[in-house]
């Protein structure tokens, strides 16, 4: 099941590829993305609500020698994560029909490249096959920006690349660290990447000192996926890469791409290193709370209708940050939230700011104004996205933003309180651009009145509807999304010190791992034992 | 009839109004829009009354719920869709629907012109559900919900007209203001939830009933409360968060009458009596509420005497009114924050209406200094805006006079006021009886001041007449709801204080409240009247009778006239010291940080791992001494680090 889930796509990638004829690629890509869309909904009949384990688990070893495997599974907290990223991509095709408008082929296909790097991200239980997907998705992400992207597209690309790949080296040492460590220790004395078994290592944490294993590895890890968050002081290739990203790359960047980072602190970075989690969390704290007003600031000063939500991005990410290392029910439960609400506000917002590109070619804001009288059906729909966006209750970014401040609130009375100031600078940054836009007389973009603005079509209504409807959805009846999550979320913050999951396979049979007679390679000698003092549980 | 069902029509009619209108948003006939919506009100406002009717009677209950759809279910936060009518929130959905109704109907006729009503009633019925979420919510959080949601309402509403910059600007100002309250209210939540691990409002007041009275500055309660009074500072116009309420008037007027001065601005009020319980145990928060209420209601009603435009008039009389309330609740006389409450509803929409009539029959002039003489062509106008006039400014026994002075006598008399209290509501009083002296003069009396020859002031249709009669009847019996016992005593049939009776037990008292010497009641009540009284001639003699005495009196004091007449430069103050400075230095913040200091750091990586690089290139020069001279350096930093570095870096490093 899930790795249908995650190679159709590289399936529909080849059957795009070789269309006879480029008008077909669209609906083609469209329908096949729906599908699986659909196909991935199957998920939520499957999956068992009520256990914390890892679930519909495949494996397969892969790399015997070095306790590499092919190992999928999914929880409560990975759950919705693959399906909202299923979810957007017909939407993204749906939403670029007539924006991309040369080599459409290779772009759909790159999409849905793309959408098996991320899938198999979220499903991925054995650190190397993680990475190899969290790279993988580095590549057609480089195609999308540096093919059908702006002016500056080679710079963003370049940073963009240079900033991730930076985090990742550091991952892909700590993940080498890990699994000769796993051999040291582990009874099996085998070699592992298999996160269920590296969960069981006890890495020793020294409160205080900077120089010890579970500190470094935790920030080696954490590098990466503050990187790719993207976290303050290391946000600043996310302006360039969505300003310069065609409005499907920024919709699939900012709704699904982000959340590899923030997903990799739940599944990695928290339950294997729980001390270092605990100890330094008020680093995250304070970067997280930075992050929320830093971005809502800047993102209230940017001229270009992007840029700026590209920085509201930075402060909603900031959020999530914060709600993962307040490291409580309240703060876990409504970071997963944001994670999701952000997916589909801050992908609607992008769909709509690709809209009135595709009119206007502009995305100054001083060029506009006075739309709502141009487009009031635009201006609804944008309005509503604005409202989830600022979290006004009855839409999803209510609930997200509200747990998350409760939980940081209960975390730290200070951060919290810092963090209810950006409450009122993301309604301040998000009015005033709505208020500048569609307000007021009708501004230079706007006032022709021989050649007026359109306003939307019918496929771009069909478009932002599911994402409406969503917002409302999530807002008034979030238990039908949380009541998935409640139990992995609870057994992550309240075992995470001895956090161990079991996995059960497709039919509801735990899983066993089994471990080779003897191990392949010799345990190396005791100059790391000794350094690294590492310890089974 | 089933309450479930009584609540859920309660609750959605008005959703239905909305969606009916809002998906017909195109159509311009006024007369379906405001009918449909004016029904859904209608509707709302009988449903509560069935409800509200289940409260009465021998062994009636104290209260009626609803519970509907399981909302938010995360850890120990349980939280409902759960409704409550109990004795504080009936006379809240009474007045909300009723009033609300009223101002619907008045809506009709006064938006007929407009060209987008059904979007205009939409909003309105928005609003309506919201309010109502607001008052009926039995938790913290739905309250919040509906706070927020009549808060986008009224954003809505304001910017109505959006075209004209100004005005979407001053829905903004609302929003963002009312945020600033919001995150108040916000913090005030989480306090409180942790401290008793629920939001549910029963819930609360029984978890602290048995807790007891906070001395210091520090403690839970009294930051719950002060934070919460943030909230409440915002959604209901307080210092320092009162500027929006001004510019709100830019919203169409009777929005101004249901929003700006009947309904969602008495909210911030509504809270505190709800949560009296926790409230009077914490006497340092109701501090500052009294003194900020207080300091309120003095300021706005000096800003009052000195302003032109019509609506600005009552919007800065609301905030003082809002500031009488505060006060009251500050010295724990929460039953006369309630009662003050109700009878403003009545005269404040009252005058609202009568001002919209009056700008509608003026063709949209609102400066008063152009009007003048309208008692003659707008005889009902006069009349109902007469009566608010009275109940307003203090005279027996119109509405105003008792609630009012009950909040004076609590200011003087409860074990939390005092005299200065009572002196700053004193002087209230009197500026509001002159401001409202003088916008009657203005406007309906002296010797008209516009063309008489091209204007022809006339009433509209009895759409706009009828809620006008009906609050006028309001404004002149509501106050008989709270007769003071000194009045009763003396009058036939010695009618009680049917108010007091009926939240008696709902909201609490401070310790020792409610004594006080009868003689004193009524030399207070005494000198109260006669400094209205004294006032209100004092502006008759300005404008009516010798109307050159203002410029005059105004040319002989000009700075302290600069002063009130430009609201005492607060706007100004906020954008120099407040506003301007966030928003240049989230330039300098994007400029210096983003572009110089992050970016240019990352480039100067870049430039490092270069030079690395290009040394490194130096390194394998082909010379065979040099790899053995790095070689032996290598093999030596090796055996170095494997004997003692470990040891050494730990020292260094470690604890």
């Amino acid at each position: 099941m899930l790795s249908l889930i995650v190679f159709l796509p590289l399936l529909a990638a080849l059957i795009v590829a070789v269309l006879p004829k480029d008008s077909w690629v669209r609906p083609t890509a469209f329908v096949l993305a729906a599908l699986q869309f659909l196909f991935s909904l199957a998920l939520l009949a499957q999956y068992d609500p009520s256990t914390p384990a890892l679930q519909l688990t495949e494996y397969r070893p892969w790399i015997e020698e070095l306790g590499i495997s092919y190992f999928l599974g999914i929880d409560g907290i990975s759950l919705w994560l693959v399906l909202l990223t299923t979810f957007l991509l017909p939407v993204v095709i749906g939403g670029s029909w007539t924006a991309i408008d040369k080599r459409s082929k290779l772009f759909h296909a790159s999409l849905f490249v793309l959408q098996t790097a991320m899938l198999g991200s979220f499903v991925a239980m054995d650190l190397v096959l993680f990475y190899v997907f969290f790279e993988l998705s580095l590549v057609p992400m480089y195609f999308i920006v540096g093919i059908w992207g702006g002016a500056r597209r080679i710079y963003a690309t370049m940073k963009f690349f240079i900033y991730t790949m930076l985090g990742s080296l550091l991952m892909l040492l700590a993940i080498i660290y890990l699994m000769f460590t796993a051999q040291e220790v582990l009874p099996s004395h085998q070699m592992t990447a298999n996160i269920l078994e590296l969960y069981k290592l006890d890495i020793p944490f020294i409160a205080g000192q900077f120089l010890n294993p579970q500190t470094l590895l935790f920030f080696a890890f954490s590098a990466a996926f503050a990187i790719k968050v993207p976290m303050f002081p290391v946000h600043t290739w996310l302006p360039d890469a969505h300003v310069e990203a065609p409005t499907p790359g920024s919709v699939v960047l900012a709704g699904v791409m982000l959340k590899m980072g923030s997903y990799g602190f739940l599944r990695f970075v928290i339950p294997l290193f729980p001390e270092a989690a605990e100890h330094y969390a008020w680093v995250f704290l304070f970067l997280g709370v930075v992050g929320i007003l830093y971005g809502a600031l800047v993102a209230m000063v940017q001229p270009d209708i992007k840029k700026l939500v590209a920085y509201s991005s930075v402060s909603h990410m900031g959020y999530v940050m914060m709600g993962l290392f307040a490291l409580n029910t309240y703060g876990v439960t409504g970071s997963i939230y944001q994670m999701l609400n952000h997916g589909v506000s801050t992908g609607a917002l992008f769909l709509l700011v690709g809209m009135i590109y595709e009119r206007t070619h502009s995305r100054e804001i001083d060029k506009y104004g006075g739309l709502a009288k141009v487009m009031p059906i635009y201006t609804i729909l944008f309005f509503i996205v604005t409202l989830s966006s600022i979290a006004v209750p009855m839409t999803n970014g209510f609930i997200g933003e509200f747990l998350i401040l409760l939980g940081s609130f209960q975390a730290s009375k200070f951060f919290g309180i810092w963090a209810v100031v950006g409450v009122v600078l993301g309604a301040v940054y998000m009015l005033w651009m709505f208020k500048r836009v569609f307000f007021g007389e009708a501004g230079e973009l706007v006032k022709d009145e021989h050649h007026p603005l359109r306003d939307l079509g019918k496929r771009e209504i069909a478009v932002m509807a599911p994402l409406i409807v969503l917002i409302f959805w999530m807002g008034l009846l979030p238990n039908h999304f949380l009541k998935y999550s409640k139990v992995s979320i609870e057994h992550l913050v309240e075992t995470k010190d001895a956090y161990q999951l079991a996995a059960l396979d497709a039919e509801g049979r735990t899983v066993v791992f089994e471990t080779p007679a003897k191990p392949i390679l010799k345990p190396l000698d005791s100059v790391t034992t000794r350094v690294a003092g590492v310890e089974a549980k | 009839m089933n309450e479930k069902i009584l609540f859920a029509v309660l609750l959605l009619a008005p959703v239905v109004g909305f969606l009916f209108n809002g998906f017909r948003w195109k159509s311009k006939n006024y007369m379906i829009a405001g009918s449909v919506a004016t029904g859904a009100a209608g509707i709302s406002f009988l449903s509560a009354l069935l409800l509200v009717s289940k409260l009465f009677g021998e062994g009636a209950p104290k209260s009626v719920s609803a519970g509907f759809f399981d909302w938010i279910l995360v850890g120990g936060l349980q939280v409902g869709a759960s409704f409550v009518i109990d004795h504080i929130s009936a006379l809240m959905v009474l007045v909300v629907t009723g009033v609300g109704t009223l101002i619907h109907l008045f809506s009709v006729g006064y938006m007929s012109h407009d060209e987008r009503p059904s979007k205009y009633f939409a909003y309105l019925n928005l609003f309506l559900f919201n309010m109502l979420l607001l008052i009926l919510g039995d938790n913290l959080l739905l309250m919040f919900v509906g706070w927020e949601g009549v808060g986008l309402s009224s954003y809505l509403l304001i910017g109505f007209w959006f075209s004209d910059k100004e005005k979407a600007a001053a829905g903004m100002k609302a929003f963002v203001t009312n945020r600033i309250g919001d995150a108040g209210f916000l913090l005030g939540i989480f306090t409180l939830f942790f401290l008793l691990g629920t939001v549910n409002f029963s819930e609360i007041i029984a978890k602290v009933a048995g807790m007891s009275v906070e001395t210091g500055w520090t403690g839970p309660l009294t930051l719950a409360g002060l934070f919460l009074f943030v909230g409440a500072a915002g959604k209901s116009a307080q210092i320092p968060l009162y500027v929006w309420l001004p510019d709100a008037m830019a919203g169409p007027t009777p929005v101004s009458a249901l929003i700006h001065a009947a309904t969602m601005v008495t909210a911030g009020v509504y809270m505190i009596v709800r949560l009296s319980p926790m409230f009077v145990l914490a006497p340092n928060a109701l501090l500052i509420v009294a003194i900020v209420g207080a300091a309120t209601a003095v300021m706005a009603a000096t800003i009052g005497l000195a302003q032109f435009d019509i609506k600005k008039v009552l919007a800065y009389s609301t905030v003082s009114q809002l500031g009488f309330m505060f006060l009251a609740c500050g010295v724990g006389a929460f039953g006369a924050a309630m009662f003050h409450l109700i009878t403003h509803a009545f005269f404040k929409a009252l005058m609202f209406l009568g001002s919209g009539s009056v700008i509608h029959a003026m063709h949209e002039e609102q400066d008063i200094r152009k009007m003048g003489g309208l008692k003659k062509y707008l005889p009902i106008t006069h009349a109902t805006f007469f009566v608010g006039w009275i109940a307003i400014i203090g005279i027996p026994p119109f509405a105003g006079f008792f609630s009012k002075d009950e909040i004076l006598w609590f200011a003087f008399s409860s074990p939390l006021g005092g005299f200065p209290l009572w002196f700053a509501g004193v002087v209230g009083a009197a500026c509001t009886a002159f401001y409202m002296t003088r916008l009657m003069a203005l406007t309906f009396w002296a010797k008209p001041r516009f063309d008489e020859k091209h204007t022809h002031p006339h009433e509209a249709g009895p759409s706009m007449a009828i809620p006008l009669i009906i609050l006028a009847v309001l404004s002149a019996v509501g106050g008989f709801m709270g007769i003071p016992h000194v009045i009763g005593e003396i009058l036939p049939g010695h009618p009680g204080n049917w108010l007091e009776h009926w939240l008696e037990g709902s909201i609490a008292k401070p310790e020792g409240f409610g004594h006080g010497s009868k003689v004193m009641e009524w030399a207070l009540m005494g000198i109260s009247v006669s400094v209205a009284s004294l006032s209100a001639l004092t502006a008759y003699n300005f404008y009516v009778v010798d109307p050159e005495r203002p410029a005059k009196f105004v040319a002989s004091l000009p700075k302290l006239h600069n002063l009130i007449y430009n609201k005492y430069f607060v706007d100004e103050i906020y954008f120099a010291k407040i506003i301007n400075p966030i928003v240049g230095g989230s330039r300098a913040l994007w400029a210096f940080v983003d572009v110089n200091f992050i970016d240019r750091g990352t480039f100067i990586v870049g430039d490092f791992v270069k030079g690395i690089g290009s040394t490194a290139r130096t390194l394998q020069n082909g010379n065979l001494q040099q790899y053995a001279m790095y070689i032996a350096i290598a093999v030596a930093a090796i055996f170095l680090y494997l004997l003692e570095a470990p040891k050494r870096l730990l020292e260094i490093f470690g604890g």
